[in-house]
């Protein structure tokens, strides 16, 4: 343990410590050498191939197999039964308590007529028969997690949810575990830790399957972690290849084949060049949002968290490779580029939003692109094959920063707004949880439009002394949020791409938290805080239809075909999350730094939502 | 200047002696390890006890009046990352600790049980980390958060942006075995 008592003297501290920690990363970077390409083809029957030759469940409209729906992450689905015309007549028809509390972010997963529900901590797996009225349950799993685990989980328990391949379900569990479930049966396959607590780390995103990788991240940047993503072996569980985002090359996974477009990413071992001696080590970077692949490049697309500590004066440099877009191969995890959006990043903006794959019309040609809406608040429209930036427009109010140069790549920094020791900085926008946080967009080919949602919030920062300790948190900021300009806390919003322009926003009250669908019968829906499903005319965002469920929404809406033939849309309903954490953590709000300052600006959620789990299934 | 000045100053300077005088006590800086003791008796979490008499712990925390070691109790807060996971008392990974529910009990051995052995939803174990007087300390700190120690033990506001109010103008929140929500918690 350290205990560090000022920033100056707590270099010394921090260099003597890094040996344990040096220990459990070396421990956990050694590569396993199985390389076994997994049958990823069993049991998939007549699906749709890709350009590359693998079988693409994401192309079936009748089904929901990821969390965003298909490897290019759109969370668009080709159904027309529910359009502008007949969504008004949407109801019920079947709801399902989860059994749990916390915050429910996950995304129900649909394949071979069984939906898939995982729960926030403890990580209940629901399978529902939709072939039966009522949906009843076939199977459940009780993973068991360590109690501890709540311990060191930032912003609530949450999990995002589970993934659907090759006749198993995929999940990973806030005590650090992956796990294979039979899809039909519910019984285990394998199951794999690949994360401890004791250094702070857990696991909440949603785990991708790519050419018989399971693709896996950490969360735990606010405990002094070290970032990663593993592929582990789809048949097996076991690790086939770790990727830093700090450290040496060899560790980050940066070889003779990577590329980075400008000159700011380019280097050797910029990894542990960019920091202070040591610092890489506990730097974070962790990797808890989205990945999509393209499987005619054969390029797997992530972006890593922030820097650890917050406090930025403690880590001097561009603190590499946090907040930055990489594209990797999803077989053995090499780098081929990477980009990194926000150097040394001051305001806790990570990087780990959803990056949706797309072909747009761009200065008179089809460019290959990846749409990513981040957390700093730029809609960034980046070529995916090299990583060079084409366009990077506000889509919030920001004044933390001043723009991105696209010749050069470089964030401007707004020097105004950068948080200083000992001192209060007033207004920053966005806040900490940036324009918008984990919560994913949905891209329309119809429309060509981007759905955002997110929050509209600022704070005030000061950065005090951060102490590394194991396990525990390693921040180092007073923070206190509050709603942005024009005072609503949130805002769903339609943006073009190829204009880098809004079209139409739809203000909310509350931050959205919620994830967003959008249909070919050009209907887009999500949820709010205080527990409103809606739908809004993609084209115009007129709301079309609205019900009130049991708590807050803050999960992933999606949309699927039944057994019958009828389309149907289900949504987890559970407020909680960080935004959330004054209902589901049941916070004081008389602590304006409650939940990272969070609570600030959520006084009021209490009096409009409780919290409690529980699945809507919506039909005509 | 003037009389009416030079009487204000002499004024001043004979309530600020007395004020130190009074003092004295609170101020008392205890440096050594001499009240560190690890709590005499077994302690008790919960109020459920079998038979017809319910036996109370009525042992006070070592610090508990003394300003200067609740001092180096907020000091410890923050250094072991404990305003990390509890905030400034709202809470965040961890509960609030300035309200009125204590799932573990709000007696000073029971916070003290609850600081070095740790509590099993998350709480790590402090006692390998932290000295029996360091544990003490943060018992005292904590108590102040809900006004559970004399105000004048009660630290004053802080040096740093204002989260929340000072704990000496905190009101004495009556401490309930509870891990329910408190009624402002409802709609």
């Amino acid at each position: 343990m350290q205990h560090i008592g000022d920033t100056h003297r707590g270099w010394a501290h921090v260099g003597a410590l890094v040996a344990t920690c040096a220990l459990v990363c070396l421990a956990a970077c050694r590569p396993d050498e199985s390389r076994s390409t997994g049958s990823t083809n069993v049991q998939r029957g007549a699906a749709p191939t890709t350009a590359g030759g693998e079988v693409d469940l994401g192309a079936d409209d009748g089904q929901w197999v990821m969390p965003a729906k298909n490897y290019a992450a759109t969370r668009f689905s080709g159904l027309t039964e529910i359009n502008e015309q007949t969504v008004a007549r949407l109801r019920p028809i079947a709801t399902f308590s989860t059994g749990t509390l916390r915050g429910h972010e996950a995304a129900p997963i649909v394949a071979n007529n069984t939906m898939y529900i995982v729960t926030p901590y403890p990580n209940f797996v629901y399978a529902l028969d939709l072939t039966k009225p009522g949906l009843p349950v076939k199977w459940s799993y009780n993973p068991k997690p360590l109690l501890a685990s709540q311990g060191v989980a930032c912003c609530d328990v949450v999990n995002r949810g589970a993934v659907y391949d090759a006749g198993k379900i995929f999940f990973n569990t806030l005590d650090g575990r992956t796990i294979a479930l039979d899809a039909a049966t519910g019984k285990p396959a394998w199951d794999t830790k690949v994360a401890e607590i004791n250094i702070g780390e857990t696991i909440t995103m949603a785990p991708l399957v790519v050419k018989g990788r399971v693709l896996v991240g950490n969360s735990g940047g606010e405990m002094g972690v070290r970032g990663w993503v593993k592929g582990l072996d789809e048949n097996s569980g076991k690790v086939v290849w770790t990727a830093y985002a700090t450290g040496p090359d060899k560790d980050v996974l940066i070889g003779p084949s990577f590329k980075a477009y400008y000159t700011k990413d380019q280097g050797k071992d910029l990894g542990v060049s960019s920091w202070p001696p040591g610092a890489w080590k506990i730097g974070g970077g962790t990797m808890w949002g989205w990945i999509a692949y393209d499987s005619t490049l054969d390029l797997i697309y992530y972006g890593t968290a922030n820097p650890g500590p917050w406090n930025p004066d403690v880590r001097p440099g561009d603190n590499k490779w946090t907040s930055t877009q990489f594209a990797r191969r999803p077989e053995d995890g090499t780098a081929v580029w990477a980009y990194q959006l926000t150097p040394h990043d001051e305001h806790d903006y990570d990087g780990v939003n959803e990056q949706i794959i797309a072909d747009l019309p761009i200065g008179g040609q089809t460019r290959k692109v990846l749409i990513r809406p981040d957390r700093n608040g730029y809609v960034y429209v980046i070529d995916r094959q090299t990583g060079q930036l084409l366009s990077a427009n506000p889509y919030v109010f920001i004044n933390s920063t001043t723009g991105v140069d696209l010749k050069t790549g470089q964030l401007a920094v707004n020097p105004d707004k950068s948080p200083q020791v000992g001192k209060v900085i007033r207004e920053i926008c966005p806040a900490a949880p940036g324009g918008k946080d984990w919560q994913p967009s949905a891209y329309s080919p119809k429309t060509g439009l981007l759905y955002i949602p997110h929050q509209n919030l600022c704070m005030d920062e000061e950065g005090v002394s951060a102490n590394y300790i194991a396990g525990t948190p390693y921040v180092g900021m007073n923070v206190k949020m509050y709603a942005g300009p024009g005072g609503n806390r949130g805002e769903f919003e339609a943006w073009n791409p190829v204009t880098g322009k809004q079209v139409w926003a739809v203000k909310e009250d509350l931050p959205v938290w919620s994830g967003a669908l959008v249909t070919a019968g050009d209907v887009a829906f999500y949820g709010t805080m205080d527990g409103w499903f809606k739908a809004v005319d993609a084209r115009s965002g007129k709301l079309l239809w609205q019900f009130k469920t049991g708590s807050g929404i803050i999960g992933q809406p999606v949309t699927y075909k039944g057994p019958d033939g009828h389309q149907y849309v289900a949504v987890l309903s559970g407020v909680g999350g960080w935004s959330g954490a004054i209902v589901a953590g049941m916070l004081d709000p008389r602590d304006s730094s409650a939940a990272a300052g969070f609570v600030n600006a959520m006084r009021d959620l209490p009096q409009k939502s409780t919290m409690g789990g529980m699945l809507y299934v919506f039909g005509l | 200047m003037g009389p009416s000045l030079e009487r204000n100053i002499a004024r001043t300077l004979l309530i600020t002696v007395a004020i130190a005088a009074v003092a004295c006590e609170r101020e008392q800086r205890n440096l050594g390890q001499s009240q560190s003791a690890a709590p005499s008796a077994f302690v008790a979490d919960v109020d459920l006890q079998p038979g017809p008499t319910f036996i109370s712990d009525t042992s006070e925390g070592p610090f508990d009046d003394n300003a200067y070691n609740t001092a180096e109790g907020q000091a410890l807060f923050e250094e072991m990352n404990c305003s990390g996971c509890h905030a400034h008392g709202g809470g965040a990974m961890g509960p609030a600790l300035m309200d009125d529910q204590w799932i573990y009990g709000s007696l000073p051995n029971q916070i003290f049980a609850s600081i070095a052995q740790g509590r099993p939803n998350g709480m790590p174990a402090w006692k390998y980390r932290l000295n029996n007087k360091q544990i003490w300390e943060l018992v005292a700190y904590v108590r102040s958060l809900s006004g559970l120690t004399p105000k004048g033990a009660r630290p004053a506001r802080e040096d740093h942006m204002m989260v929340i109010p000072a704990p000496n103008q905190t009101p004495n929140a009556k401490p309930k075995n509870s891990s329910l929500p408190s009624a402002s918690m409802f709609p």
